[in-house]
């Protein structure tokens, strides 16, 4: 059986732009594999062809690609997922391209550094050992802590393309929701103030590409739904 | 996080409101004029004159025209500045668009003044 795919092809260092380039895959009859495993066969034909990819099961998020048009995570999406016809490969869109599949993602970390992703808590007795949880508040960040940050949700958001450099984007916001609703956090207030401006938060409109393409199966969406009301219920 | 100055000074969660809201008002006339066409048989210009000469309507129509203008004025800022990153050219855009949402409202405001 063969694998048709075209890939996205680009090395700024030798070339004037970039091209699409169609490779063929031999592989057992019947048998399917991740995109992943494809695209390190190909490198073996192709050993210029550049991807990320670290810990192959979806954990570590490096190797978001656009697969037929779609963003996902190679290494859990089957070629089989992906219809009969050619495969297409592209990088993630909306990101400047270093090389081939692999994209520059400082816009999407200085996004997700602006949230201040870490717990603050100012309390002035902090307890002894540890900061304890309801089993209820802490039922809250299911849903969100699982985010990898793999950014497929952020670069298939037409706002997050056209305002890299204001909007947070949804994986941002998922984990700005994540530490405004964790009861052990005391920056709330400070929190909101940061996002509350006509980008930051308001940019999304809920066309929902960030739920559609999430290879964790979250919602960024209602987070963000949620982080509007808590901005809504401190001006009213 | 961005400052005022960095985006019109708009309000974020002003437009979020303003949006919503005005969007009400132009949808309940919207089924209001589609429930007046549906339920009018023979529509002749003494029915239409009657529809519009009370001042329920008139407040109403006025209503639904400001907050068109308004409507246009929040949205389409928001669409200029996704689609439009030369500042000069969105702001004239933004000028023109801006003058004829008014003009909507100053036409409407006359005819319903005549009426």
């Amino acid at each position: 059986m063969q694998l048709q795919f075209s890939i996205y092809r680009y090395n700024p260092d030798v070339d004037a732009k970039p091209r699409m380039q169609d490779y063929t895959l031999e592989v057992d009859e019947g048998r399917d594999m991740m995109v992943l495993d494809a695209l390190i066969a190909l490198k073996e034909q192709d050993p210029t062809l550049s991807f990320r990819r670290s810990c192959r099961e979806g954990v570590c998020g490096s190797d978001g690609v656009n697969m037929n048009g779609k963003n996902g995570l190679a290494c859990i999406t089957p070629v089989s997922a992906l219809g009969k016809g050619k495969i297409v490969v592209r990088p993630l869109p909306g990101l400047p391209v270093v090389r081939d599949l692999v994209v520059d993602m400082t816009q999407f970390y200085t996004q997700y550094e602006k949230i201040k992703p870490f717990l603050i808590n100012d309390s002035k007795k902090p307890p002894a050992r540890e900061h304890l949880q309801t089993p209820e508040e802490r039922a809250k960040l299911d849903g969100l802590y699982e985010c990898i940050l793999c950014a497929c949700c952020s670069t298939s958001c037409p706002s997050f393309w056209w305002n890299p450099e204001k909007f947070i984007g949804p994986a941002g916001l998922l984990h700005a929701y994540r530490f405004l609703i964790d009861s052990r956090d005391t920056a709330t207030e400070e929190r909101l103030n940061d996002l509350d401006d006509a980008f930051s938060v308001f940019r999304c409109h809920g066309i929902m590409n960030c739920v559609s393409v999430c290879p964790k199966g979250l919602n960024p969406t209602k987070a963000i739904g949620q982080i509007k009301s808590m901005l809504l219920q401190r001006a009213v | 996080m961005l400052t005022n100055q960095a985006s019109m000074k708009r309000n974020g969660v002003q437009d979020y409101v303003s949006l919503r809201t005005t969007a009400a008002i132009i949808f309940a006339y919207s089924v209001f004029m589609a429930w007046f066409f549906i339920t009018t048989d023979n529509l002749t210009f003494i029915e239409w004159r009657g529809l519009f000469s009370g001042l329920a309507m008139k407040v109403f129509t006025l209503a639904t025209l400001i907050a068109v203008m308004i409507h246009v004025r929040i949205g389409l800022w928001q669409v200029l500045t996704d689609y439009v990153k030369a500042s000069s050219l969105r702001a004239v855009l933004q000028f023109v668009l801006n003058v004829i949402a008014f003009g909507y409202v100053a036409v409407g405001l006359f005819v319903l003044w005549g009426v």
